[in-house]
């Protein structure tokens, strides 16, 4: 200890000081003009009282301009063109607020920082449009209970909302949905872990065809199946050929996005069960598909929310239907997009609220599918709920009673 | 302490060593596992490739009566032999881009507000809004495009065909700015409300992959930027859009791709017509997928073999789109588009 301390005082005592000193009579340090003040580091990203209050008043002057220049100076009308004519002259307003304490650069990055930040709120408030606007329209028949119910077999166009509904769609795309994730699901993972698990040429060229499909028009899929199982294989157009369709749409969605969540299970465990001596389909089995299977669940669940919305090939493969059908192997089969479709069509204000009610149906239930893909697949692979942590828990403790019958479980 | 190497002499060792065999013996069940999944990748193959294949044989007798004018004739009667996708193309093309035109400055905004500028708390929240744009069906939008939207759109159409009238994209015949009684019919079921639509669309899938990529800047030249004085917009403009690059310009590929095959959004807004024009604003467009969703159910063989040709051509196209597409998204994961 003591020696250390005295090295360093050599190092660091009168010897080297000098040394320092010697240092600065030859080196020039850049000199600040007395009177010039010291530079400032740059503000990033940060949102004080001064950005709020500029903003705030850039917005409240913008808004008083457009209400009282609107429809006089510029011909642009309607609901749109007010927001254009308020977002440009909130933006040249704010500059100019801006100009007064800042230089150039700092200008540019707030006006900037302003545009990214209008872009958002512009995807957001259509994407809230959107969903507000189809469930309001639909909001008359929506409330109906025999909307739910019953089906349009009794129901002409110009019946009132009272009589007929869209039983027969929800059947049918439930119907048409299960039989494509039958098809899709057990088939689509298996693919997965196959272009996982095997290196090469081969899996090269799976990979980008699949990649290419994901983009694949739903048109020419709905064709596709129109060509080969309706045309040249002579089965009738029916929920089945829907289904069939459906699955070439879904498949490269769940290939591609099981795809990547596997390839994000750490390699080290596959190495630890290789390590054990496992053979590699148990490896798989036992360790790669458990430690994914909450992303796994959520490109199912992706694969579904697209599937269930599709029209086009329903429409070519399946036709339209009035009636409930249940029977996938015969005659037409509604599905919600396709009543949504049909309806929305029709001259009739009836028709056309219950094409709203419907794709509001559509909707809520691509939704609720969504909600549960993010709640499910929030985590990463591996990590465990509290539940499951507390399974895993009691489970090693159990294991180790057996190891060692003396100690009760000591470990927590 | 010494510092002698002994060196082994190789004859002191005997024969040569040869490398160790490092062979795997695999079980029944890990061949059974791995000609599983050779099959479904086989399959998958298939079935993919199967779809492109049928297109072609199933258009055979279009093509073989029409020839090569399939690609220069503007009118759809295939019962007289007079048909072709050139005014269809045309109009399918014109959509895609003003579909891509609107989007690509939303995706790209979004995107790097989400990225660069956004509160850590808000950007979650952000990321779901934009994967819930793409989980909503496009018949739903198609709805709103037809009945929500398309009042709100003739307004400016109008504003722009009074203003701008004078270039030739926003000409619109039959209207006349001077007469305020002017009827706002033709402005209906154009073009542009359907690219407007088709937008909602494209954004999100424009916006998630350039959003992966600008997520995936080197904190390090990020940082740099900063430390040299930049400003935010500075350090955007010098670090993650060069980076950036291949992401924006792949993610703009795929959105037109999508933007090309859309179907049900379009057929609801357009009223189809088979005279090409440039005239965006104006009644009437059509596109590859409209026309089949619109045509097939009367369609006799041959006219079924026409629109498997129109398909056929659209297929190719997107085929073309997506794979330029991916090898811009793949090449700039890979990180070599940053020159450091």
């Amino acid at each position: 200890m003591t020696t250390t301390i005295e090295s360093d005082r050599e190092l660091w005592g009168p010897a080297a000081t000098s040394e320092v000193n010697r240092a600065v009579e030859t080196t020039f340090l850049p000199r600040h003009p007395a009177n010039a003040a010291a530079p400032q580091p740059r503000p990033i990203g940060r949102f004080g009282r001064d950005d709020v209050l500029t903003m705030g008043g850039a917005a409240a002057s913008a808004l008083a301009t457009t209400l009282l220049l609107f429809g006089r100076l510029s011909t642009l009308d309607g609901a749109i063109g007010f927001v254009i004519v308020l977002l440009l002259t909130f933006i040249v307003i704010y500059a100019m607020l801006t100009a007064l304490t800042n230089d150039v650069p700092a200008i540019v990055d707030k006006v900037m920082a302003v545009l990214m930040s209008s872009t958002a709120l512009l995807a957001g408030s259509a994407l809230a449009w959107v969903v507000a606007s189809t469930v309001w329209n639909g909001r008359t028949a929506l409330t109906k209970v025999n909307l739910y119910v019953e089906d349009m077999s009794l129901a002409g166009p110009l019946e009132p909302l009272d009589i007929g509904g869209i039983a027969h769609a929800i059947v049918g795309t439930l119907v048409i949905i299960t039989i494509a994730l039958v098809l899709t699901v057990p088939l689509g993972i298996l693919c997965a872990v196959f272009l996982n698990e095997t290196h090469g040429r081969f899996t090269g060229l799976v990979r980008t065809i699949v990649t290419a499909m994901t983009a694949l028009p739903s048109i020419l899929a709905g064709l596709f199946i129109l060509a080969t199982w309706i045309l040249i294989l002579g089965f009738p157009r029916s929920g089945l050929a829907a289904a069939l369709a459906v699955s070439i749409m879904m498949w490269p969605i769940i290939i591609r996005s099981g795809d990547v969540v596997l390839r994000l299970v750490p390699g080290s465990l596959r190495e630890a069960s290789a390590a054990l001596g496992a053979p590699s389909w148990r490896t798989v089995w036992h360790v790669v598909l458990p430690t994914a299977r909450s992303g796994l669940s959520t490109s199912v669940i992706l694969g579904v929310a697209r599937g269930i919305g599709e029209t086009a090939p329903v429409l070519l493969t399946s036709g339209v239907a009035a009636s409930m059908n249940t029977n996938p192997t015969e005659n037409s089969m509604m599905s919600l997009s396709l009543f949504t479709y049909e309806a929305i069509r029709s001259p009739q204000q009836n028709m056309v609220a219950r094409g709203f009610a419907s794709a509001a149906v559509l909707m809520i239930l691509v939704l609720t599918l969504f909600t549960l893909a993010r709640v499910l697949g929030g985590r990463g692979p591996g990590r465990l709920t509290k539940r499951q942590v507390r399974r895993a828990t009691a489970r090693s403790k159990r294991d180790l009673a057996r190891f060692e019958p003396n100690s009760t479980g000591a470990t927590s | 302490m010494s510092m002698l190497t002994v060196t082994p002499q190789l004859d002191d060792l005997g024969p040569a060593p040869t490398p160790r065999p490092l062979t795997r013996r695999r079980g029944r069940g890990d061949r059974f596992f791995s000609g599983l999944m050779l099959t479904s990748g086989g399959i998958v193959l298939l079935v993919m490739s199967a779809v492109g294949l049928f297109l072609a044989i199933e258009s055979v007798p279009a093509f073989q009566r029409t020839g090569l004018r399939f690609f220069t004739t503007s009118a759809w009667q295939p019962s007289t032999g007079e048909f072709g996708v050139a005014a269809i193309i045309g109009f399918t093309v014109l959509i895609a881009t003003i579909a891509v035109a609107v989007a690509v400055p939303v995706a790209l905004g979004t995107a790097l507000f989400i990225t660069e500028v956004a509160p850590s708390w808000m950007r979650s929240g952000l990321v779901a809004m934009v994967d819930l744009m793409a989980a909503v069906p496009s018949v739903v939008y198609g709805v709103w495009g037809a009945r929500v939207l398309q009042p709100h759109t003739i307004g400016l159409a109008e504003w722009l065909a009074n203003w701008l009238g004078w270039i030739p994209l926003f000409t619109v015949d039959g209207h006349d700015p001077s007469n305020p009684l002017s009827s706002s019919a033709v402005f209906f079921a154009s073009s542009f409300t359907a690219g407007v639509v088709v937008s909602m669309m494209v954004i999100p899938i424009q916006c998630s992959v350039m959003r992966e990529v600008f997520s995936q800047v080197p904190p390090g030249e990020r940082e740099g930027a900063f430390a040299l004085g930049s400003t935010r917009w500075g350090m955007i403009t010098v670090v993650s859009l060069p980076f950036g690059r291949g992401g924006i310009i792949g993610g703009t590929m795929l959105g037109l791709g999508r933007a090309l095959g859309e179907t049900i959004a379009v057929v609801l807004i357009i009223s189809p017509r088979f005279d090409f024009s440039f005239n965006i604003l104006e009644t009437g467009s059509n596109s590859v997928s409209a026309l089949i969703a619109l045509r097939f159910v009367e369609a006799s063989d041959f006219d079924l073999s026409a629109l498997m040709a129109a398909g056929f051509t659209l297929f190719m196209m997107t085929l073309v789109v997506n794979f330029i597409a991916s090898a811009f998204v793949a090449r700039s994961r890979s990180g070599a588009s940053s020159e450091a």
